[in-house]
């Protein structure tokens, strides 16, 4: 295989704890306890190696990353390497002075996420009270101190009407950026899918609006868009690849080629400090388990595109079709794929369950 | 509402915050770190955008250039152009 470039980006999931209770949330069902949390020492250390392995940008997040009172210690850390810095919250636990703190010591830029345009479905969706009021008002105080923006609206069915409000919500607070991210059915995500997937014709109205939305507001916010690949023809380039650019490491230490990985079974994730970060990057059984193409069966290995989307996602592979070495489902070319449209279809048609909130309950 | 930005000949083109030009080293190559993006930036990107310092309006990073590369000046005001809208639609260049 060709020479392992080392990552571009480090997501550093530095606390699972969240005041949200978002049904859709990234971390894994089995979340990681405070008890076992890494030390600040600990993660200054990661960010030393992975500053000197050529990371580029780190990403702080979580659970909701500014529950750590060491996250300014961490962002200036990363700051003097040279690393660029990158804050993403629900803004809930944030005010101005803190806010001036982390600039102050070199932060970026903040990405704020929204559960909806108005308090009734921000609140509810976040499942917590006074959640919505607090992410408005914080994100007034982002633009006043003038850090860069990004809106991350998280779209499914049940706030898809609140689409063009959201937007016109970004806009109002001067955002650089705004991102629809149609919710991943991963962890929670997953279990909550049949109240979260949209159909067919609730995602091709929600396009519709971010594609005019976008030619309106070009030069004045950029749109990122992310789109549920259940209904695609072909899968994401989940991570821009297997071990690829992307780096994850858990709020105990684990270091992972994605958040989602914990999912796949026999798989043994090696822990940061037990060896050089680097290391692990390049040698380790995880990372080179999915890496390149040499592992992709049919129709991936022979696909023209196997080298643009890397077989899509492992997790998805594994979350539908029960087996993570196998084609992503959602791409045409996989024998799963009517399966996956009938049940996506399915599933979204029906009336939707009550959310299962993300908690502490199967936690480590 | 923020007013589109839109790159003439007056313009004075200029990273915004929250955008930092850096040479990443393990990879060889000068890269444009913006918000959850970066843009890796070939020569000629890269000797226009160490142009944008803030104080050189477009007309003059074309003369500048220009005289440097010993190229028509026509030619490279209209590279320049559309590489700094390119960059000023992503949010990376802002006049």
């Amino acid at each position: 295989m060709n020479k392992i470039e080392p990552p571009l980006a480090l997501l550093a999931e530095l606390s699972h704890r969240c005041p949200l209770r978002c049904p859709y949330c990234s971390n894994p069902l089995k979340l990681d306890a405070a008890s076992r949390e890494m030390s600040t020492q600990d993660w200054l250390d990661v960010i030393e190696e992975a500053a000197g392995m050529g990371v580029l940008q780190i990403h702080f997040s979580g659970g909701e990353p500014t529950i750590r009172k060491d996250l300014e210690e961490m962002v200036g850390r990363a700051e003097d390497l040279g690393v660029y810095t990158n804050l993403i919250t629900s803004g809930v636990l944030l005010d101005r002075d803190r806010l001036e703190r982390l600039a102050k010591r070199g932060l970026q830029h903040v990405q704020l996420s929204f559960q909806g345009a108005g308090m009734a479905n921000g609140d509810r969706i976040g499942g917590f009270k006074g959640g919505h009021a607090k992410k408005l008002k914080i994100a007034r105080t982002i633009g006043e101190i003038g850090l860069p923006l990004t809106i991350n609206a998280v779209m499914h069915r049940q706030n898809m009407s609140e689409l063009e409000s959201m937007i016109e919500m970004a806009v109002d607070f001067g955002a650089n950026r705004l991102e629809v991210a149609h919710v991943q059915y991963y962890g929670w995500g997953l279990r909550n899918r049949a109240a979260l997937l949209p159909t067919r014709i609730q995602l091709d109205e929600a396009t519709a609006i971010v594609e005019a939305a976008r030619e309106r507001l070009k030069g004045v916010m950029v749109f990122d868009y992310v789109v549920p690949d259940y209904y695609a023809r072909r899968p994401k380039s989940c991570m821009g690849g297997w071990g690829r650019q992307f780096l994850n490491i858990t709020p105990s230490g684990r270091v992972m080629p994605c958040h989602a990985a914990e999912t796949i079974p026999n798989m043994k994730f090696e822990q940061t400090g037990s060896r050089p970060l680097l290391d692990i990057w390049r040698h380790s059984e995880a990372f080179n388990r999915f890496r390149g193409t040499s592992w992709m069966p049919e129709p991936c290995r022979s696909c023209d595109r196997r080298e643009i989307d890397w077989g899509g996602c492992r997790c998805q592979a594994l979350a539908l079709t029960g087996d993570a070495g196998n084609t992503d489902p959602v791409c045409e070319k996989s024998p799963e794929r009517e399966r996956i449209l009938e049940l996506a279809h399915g599933e979204s048609a029906a009336d939707f369950p009550e959310f299962e909130y993300r908690s502490f309950g199967e936690s480590a | 509402m923020a007013e589109a930005v839109v790159i003439g000949e007056v313009s004075v083109p200029h990273l915004p915050r929250g955008v930092r030009l850096k040479f990443d080293k393990p990879r060889t190559q000068w890269v444009l770190l913006a918000p959850e993006k970066m843009f890796v930036l070939d020569d000629i990107a890269l000797e226009i955008v160490k142009c944008c310092d803030g104080d050189s309006s477009v007309a003059a990073i074309a003369d500048d250039l220009a005289a440097r590369f010993e190229a028509p000046r026509e030619a490279i005001l209209k590279d320049v152009l559309i590489l700094l809208q390119g960059f000023a639609d992503k949010g990376v260049i802002i006049a």
